[in-house]
């Protein structure tokens, strides 16, 4: 665990305390039962909102509290531990991440403070076909106006405004589209995690430029990849806590079976892969937080390493629990689910490794 | 029986593929198995008549005595009816437990009369056949199984209850382990057959991590067993029942065919999907590194469980391979549906919706369901200690219980 300040300290404990108390699995559970169209409980949405969870890295003049990236990673850790499902990585990290970076104080000002509010919600809307390929859009914005389909983009129903990734007169940068623009057309996807996002077109829609280039878009994004990483491993945590939990009371030939030095072992080994994914995730976000040049390795590195953990716990958590792990009332397959979704947001482990060795110049 | 040198194997080909073709109905070419599908519907008329066809010649379970209605052919024979029907679009109407593991283990353990009974309509496909061997408290280790069954003079009285017992919401008929000696472990554990369509037997469905809801809770209170249907003797049920997770094991390696991996080949989906560097390569490298591991893996293992079939010439049923085989090709089949997925990228995430493909909504089922491969059948685990302490002499520490 990083050495944390007073206030992050703080911050930390309250998010254990409220995702223990008001968001526990059961509550996903809920949200997904019920078929919730945003793929999120709004009322959670709204309590987390006012705790200020929402402002964490927007400035204090914008109505944030501009605690940093490392403070928001350990709310979205504890909010991964529940599988809570609710738009702060999409807006209170990634499009409030655009604004910061891009936006002129105009856009600043009419939006920063109602994404810290929790009032409006922004989504980054980046890819374009079946994989993350942030180099490759062919969405084009001309005088104004913003053409192009995108896929998958989380919290894509809900949101207010969208951040949308495209290619200008003077190459790709990042736009902003209100989500009401009538040249915004967005279809809701059913996906196997149960969290909301769209596939979104934009027939002409109203666009206003961020400035930054391509830059900016890979500077978001690093900012998105190091944040769902954070909340991996707070999911991964805990499924191989409740997997450890269970190694310690379930019995079989006469013994309970974390007895067995064949389960014994591979909890070791995935003990270590999470040791190791804390120090590339926390690594990431406090690069973030000093603005350093190798910012972008260490995001690929983390979303990378963590991708794996998450992969293998995921995994592990339903063959240690057998027939019972494979039942839709255990929770197993809610972490699996997610875990796979979360591997390919923003880029999966290939992509990254592939990241990584380029920018190292293997 | 003749000599079958490749003559008559040519002339048997010949004879196969003209009876399929006359008794095949066109309409069912290239249709799904209804064995095969999950949520079982009510078979149309020409699946009935294919059904009907098939096992009145027997041919569903082709190296089966023709006594009991079986093909009586040979394995090569066997061969050639499996591929036939794999050419004419068809396929093997009859299947489910009763062939997979039942049949084969009744015909080896059970008496005259109860292989008259029980084997003709499992050939026919008339009766279905559900597996109730675990229990909440008992699953890798299922000797310590407590569902009980008491004597009653004429049957066995039974109670307990069973869980993950697959397809009990459709069986007609149960196999059962009941103990029936509470002062010894193996020894106490006796194989009983009886009807599922009878008051003492109650299912409820369980949902499944991917959708759907194949198995089963099984309550039994003072069900009823006849004394005619037990299999060996009395607290003599264990031997059995290892015999049978043999033929269990031996179906699910994926080369016996019961887990499939079919489809359109991996490679050619990533590059559908990924796209291809200038040498008409697969575009992500890393993936692509995988990919043909699994596929090198995937042809030793083919290489494997043919060598195994010509080394077993002769003996009959499964030997102790199928305890590595079962390992090896679960879990390259999970690798092969974890990949599908990767390649499918955002597409493989879809849960259900017209903006996913059918392809791309069963391959994320599909992965899902493949999680239990490496469960049921003896787990992972379970194989992989039956290895070490069958095959490689090392100690085992479970075996005081
Ligand atoms: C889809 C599905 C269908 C099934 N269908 C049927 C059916 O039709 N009929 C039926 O009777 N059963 C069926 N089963 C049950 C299946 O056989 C059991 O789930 C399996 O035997 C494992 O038992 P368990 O679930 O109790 O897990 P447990 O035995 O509790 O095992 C939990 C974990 O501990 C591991 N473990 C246990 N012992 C050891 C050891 N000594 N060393 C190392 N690791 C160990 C296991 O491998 C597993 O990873 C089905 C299961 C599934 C998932």
């Amino acid at each position: 665990m990083a050495v944390l300040t007073e206030e992050q300290s703080m911050l930390r404990d309250a998010a254990k305390s409220w995702v223990q108390e008001k968001s526990p699995v059961t509550a996903f559970r809920k949200m997904r039962d019920s078929g919730a169209e945003l793929g999120y409980d709004a009322a959670a949405w709204n309590e987390m909102a006012e705790m200020g969870w929402a402002g964490v890295i927007i400035p204090e003049e914008y109505g944030g509290s501009n605690f940093g990236y490392l403070s928001l990673g350990l709310i979205l850790e504890e909010l991964g531990r529940t599988l809570t499902a609710s738009p702060l990585l999409a807006s209170g990290l990634a499009a409030a991440s655009a604004l910061i970076l891009g936006g002129t104080d105009a856009q600043k000002s009419e939006w920063l403070p109602k994404i810290a509010e929790g009032t409006v919600i922004g989504a980054l809307a980046i890819d374009e076909g079946a994989h993350h390929a942030p180099d490759r859009i062919a969405t084009t914005f001309k005088d104004g106006k913003i053409t192009g389909k995108k896929t998958f983009v989380l919290e894509g129903m809900a949101a207010g405004i969208i951040i949308v990734g495209g290619v200008g007169p003077d190459g790709a940068g990042l736009y902003l589209v209100r989500g009401d623009d009538k040249g915004v057309k967005r279809t809701r996807l059913s996906l196997a995690d149960s969290r909301g996002a769209a596939n979104i077109e934009f027939n002409g829609a109203a666009a206003e430029p961020l400035s930054g280039g391509a830059a900016l878009i890979e500077k978001v994004l690093d900012r998105a990849r190091a944040g769902v990483a954070a909340e991996m491993l707070g999911s991964a945590l805990q499924a191989f806590e409740t997997t450890l939990d269970y190694l310690k009371v379930r019995v079989q030939f006469g013994q309970v079976i974390g007895s067995f030095q064949a389960l014994q072992h591979r909890a070791a080994k995935m003990f270590t892969d999470l040791e190791l994914s804390r120090s590339a995730v926390e690594a990431a976000l406090a690069a973030i937080d000093a603005d350093s040049p190798d910012t972008p390795e260490l995001v690929s590195l983390a979303k990378a390493k963590m991708g794996d953990t998450f992969h293998l716990v995921s995994n592990e958590m339903v063959q240690m629990h057998g027939g019972i792990g494979m039942t839709d009332a255990h929770d197993a397959g809610f972490y699996l689910k997610r875990a796979r979704a979360a591997e390919a947001a923003f880029g999966n482990q290939a992509f990254h490794r592939d990241r990584y060795a380029r920018i190292q110049g293997y | 029986m003749a000599d079958f040198g490749g003559t008559d194997l040519e002339a048997f080909r010949t004879e196969a593929r003209e009876w399929i073709a006359a008794n095949f109905p066109a309409s069912l070419k290239g249709k799904p198995n209804p064995m095969a599908v999950e949520e079982r519907m009510k078979p149309d008329a020409d699946q009935e008549a294919w059904r009907k066809a098939m096992g009145a010649k027997g041919w569903g379970t082709p190296t089966w005595p023709k006594q009991y209605g079986g093909g009586g052919l040979e394995p090569a024979q066997a061969r050639i009816v499996q591929s036939e029907i794999n050419r004419a679009g068809a396929y093997n109407p009859i299947g489910g437990m009763g062939v997979m593991m039942f049949g084969p283990t009744l015909l080896e353990y059970g008496t005259e009369a109860q292989k008259q009974e029980h084997i003709p309509p499992i050939v026919k496909g008339e009766l279905q056949w559900c597996q109730g061997f675990s229990e909440p408290g008992a699953g890798s280790d299922l000797a310590s199984l407590s569902t009980k069954a008491v004597d009653k003079g004429d049957h066995f009285e039974i109670d307990g209850s069973k869980i993950w017992t697959s397809g009990a919401q459709w069986a007609d008929w149960c196999f059962c382990l009941v103990r029936t000696d509470t002062s010894k472990k193996h020894e106490g554990i006796s194989f009983v057959l009886f009807t599922m369509r009878q008051p003492g037997v109650e299912v409820r469905p369980i949902p499944l991590i991917a959708g759907s809801s194949p198995f089963c809770e099984t309550f039994f209170t003072s069900a009823r067993a006849e004394k005619k249907d037990l299999v060996g003797p009395l607290n003599g049920g264990w031997t059995i029942a290892k015999r049978l997770l043999q033929h269990e094991r031996s179906g699910l390696t994926g080369a016996g065919g019961g887990l499939g991996g079919g489809g359109k080949p991996l490679e050619q989906l990533a590059k559908d999907y990924v796209g291809v560097d200038e040498q008409g390569r697969i575009a992500d490298s890393d993936l692509r590194t995988r990919l043909v591991t699994n596929a090198i893996n995937w042809r030793a293992f083919q290489q494997t469980a043919m060598r195994a079939m010509m080394e077993s010439k002769g003996n009959s049923g499964p030997s102790s391979a199928t305890s590595i085989m079962k390992n090896a090709g679960t879990q390259l089949i999970q690798e092969r549906q974890e990949m599908t997925l990767e390649i499918m990228g955002h597409q493989g995430l879809g849960w259900e919706g017209e903006d996913f493909t059918a392809d791309e909504l069963g391959a994320v089922r599909g992965w899902l369901f493949g999680k239990a491969f490496t469960i049921f059948g003896g787990s992972q685990e379970v194989q992989s200690n039956i290895v070490s302490k069958r095959i490689l002499g090392l100690p085992d520490l479970t075996q005081n219980h």
